[in-house]
């Protein structure tokens, strides 16, 4: 070993992201002896499934749910772990000596270990439909949030418009808080149902969450809410806030007013960190979305490296604590603390859990697949958010040449602004593949570099080591950085 | 504009000021939230148009919530908790992160 090049080890295992599955992956992991670290960017761990969760107020909590609440006893089981626990840090570089950069009360820290967990958890679709840029557009995903972080809910009337498990419940959460919902427009294709049939004898194995899911729809339609199915032709209309929303739905065109639309169209692995390590990806049809590949105990394509949860495949809360648990077992047998019987023995219900979970994700998929219109948008329809560019403008880029969406980039700074493609980047990638006619996974994806959000020039010259050992920066220039050129 | 949901316990006051004026939140709150509460419509405008822009995602990912805090730009309102004194500014026009490329 040669300590002089290399930054000393700090820990044996470092998970990033403290949702369930990096919740579960560090109790794990500390539970079995690895000297084990979890960072996270949030005042408080949870992820933004369990956002908050020791902290929400109870009334708040009990509003928002049973499955909510669970998140605390993944928090208690973390607190009696003995891992440590890095709040409000900030990862924004992992260099290939697996060496972790982190910011944390704007000063850089540095920790490294030989086994790393990513768990980056899930996004949000973007729903890019004309006027989705106003202000009063929000993501349901955003407004649940807002609850769960500082229990406040949008003052005037509301409309929910789009697909998936997660906008019914937000429309049902909403209702309980007293916010005037005055539409419900749910946009996946009818054909979407057909589709879903083929996987519902396979979905009826997991019967208590359908039931769940049952329940919540009779509540909506309890509520007598107005509900509008298979809509297309989505359009929010305003100047600069949101008025209302337009759409066609069943043979006639709509109009609602409304002070606040929250829009949802599922939600998608969060592959910042896997991009900026170069893992190896694949487009998933089902999902329409990149997954990152791994093996069963969460081991990517490179060495040291496992991604848990939903930053890999998206499979829920449940299944993200099980893969979390696969993950740290994982890294304790490649320190050499399990042999592979033991390995064996101890996955066994991890991976019984996991798989009770999958059961229902094709039915859910395949109902809520978003409609061609949102994953490929009509040509007025801005993209990329922060640089301004529109769908035409991509589709025009690739007639001119532009083989990938890092020559797009190059052209039109589509993906360059300050959220470096995380809203723009699935989309782009599948405008791409229809106008040139190949396959997601060779049109590929934008290349991330660190760092991974903006760092403060100050915070570089901090760079510390907890060990003493020579600090090292792997500074690459990146586009939202600050520099002179 | 979003209000606070009714029945829940009261927690302590946090003092901050958005653009000079004072705001009251309540401990534990991110910035976004209280933005929010406090009833500002936009939380800036894009370098490109000038189009108003508010959050879309609050968990960090659309950074359509940049503000201003304690004199540093470019933060995520989204993703820092409130204090007491804090001294936030909206974000008008091209951001300083623009000058990179």
């Amino acid at each position: 070993m040669n300590e002089t090049t290399e930054p000393a080890m700090t820990h044996d295992l470092i998970v990033v992201g403290a949702g369930p599955a990096g919740m579960a992956a560090a109790t794990a992991g500390a539970n079995l002896g690895l000297k084990t670290v979890l960072v996270d960017e949030q005042p408080n761990v949870g992820g933004q499934i369990y956002r908050n969760v020791a902290a929400c107020d109870a009334k708040v909590a009990s509003l928002l749910g049973a499955d909510y609440r669970y998140g605390a006893t993944l928090q208690q089981k973390l607190g009696g772990s003995g891992a440590e626990v890095r709040r409000e840090t900030l990862v924004w570089d992992v260099a290939r000596d697996l060496t972790v950069t982190t910011l944390q009360a704007g000063r850089a820290l540095q920790l490294r270990a030989p086994q790393l967990i990513a768990a980056t958890g899930a996004m949000e679709r973007a729903s890019p439909i004309p006027g989705w840029t106003l202000p009063g557009v929000m993501n349901a995903g955003a407004a649940q949030i807002a609850m769960k972080s500082g229990g406040v809910v949008p003052a005037g009337r509301v409309v929910l418009a789009g697909g998936g498990p997660l906008l019914l419940l937000v429309a049902s959460q909403l209702l309980d808080a007293g916010v005037d919902v005055v539409a419900l427009v749910e946009t996946s294709p009818g054909s979407n149902r057909i589709a879903a049939l083929r996987h519902a004898p396979a979905a009826l194995r997991a019967w208590g969450t359908l039931a769940k899911g049952l329940k919540l729809m009779q509540r909506l339609r309890a509520a007598k809410v107005p509900w509008h199915v298979q809509a297309s032709d989505l359009a929010v209309i305003g100047q600069t806030h949101v008025r209302a929303l337009s759409f066609r739905a069943g043979g006639a065109s709509h109009r609602i007013d409304a002070d606040c639309v929250l829009l949802h169209h599922g939600v998608i692995p969060n592959t910042q960190l896997s991009r900026l390590l170069r893992l190896a990806h694949r487009w998933d049809d089902r999902q329409m979305a990149w997954h990152v590949m791994t093996d069963a105990f969460g081991q990517t394509s490179m060495p040291g490296v496992r991604m848990a949860g939903d930053g890999t495949a998206i499979a829920g809360a449940l299944a993200a604590e099980a893969s979390g648990e696969l993950a740290a077992l994982g890294a304790a047998h490649a320190m050499g603390q399990l042999d592979d019987i033991e390995l064996a023995r101890r996955a066994a219900p991890a991976r019984r859990a996991l798989t009770g979970q999958l059961v229902l994700r094709p039915f859910l998929d395949e109902l809520y697949r978003p409609p061609r219109w949102i994953t490929e948008p009509a040509d007025d329809t801005v993209v990329c958010r922060c640089e301004e560019v529109s769908a035409g403008r991509v589709r025009e880029m690739a007639r001119m040449g532009c083989v990938g969406p890092n020559q797009t980039k190059f052209f039109s700074r589509c993906g360059m602004g300050p959220c470096q493609g995380r809203i723009c980047g699935n989309v782009v990638t599948q405008i791409l593949a229809a106008e040139l006619g190949h396959a997601p996974d060779s049109v590929g994806a934008y290349r991330i570099r660190a760092p991974l959000k903006p760092v403060p020039l100050g915070a570089l010259s901090s760079l510390a080591n907890p060990t003493g050992a020579a600090a090292t920066v792997h500074a690459e220039p990146a586009p939202t950085q600050e520099t002179a050129e | 504009m979003f209000r606070r949901i009714e029945g829940q316990a009261p927690r302590r006051a946090v003092s901050l000021a958005i653009e000079g004026s004072d705001v009251q939140a309540r401990e534990g709150d991110t910035l976004a939230v209280a933005l929010l509460q406090a009833g500002v419509d936009h939380f800036r405008e894009t370098p490109v148009s000038g189009a108003p822009r508010a959050p879309l995602c609050l968990m960090g990912v659309c950074f359509d919530c940049l503000v201003e805090v304690d004199g540093v730009a470019n933060v995520q309102a989204c993703m820092v908790t409130v204090r007491d004194g804090m001294q936030v500014r909206l974000q008008h026009g091209a951001r300083h992160a623009e000058a990179a490329t």
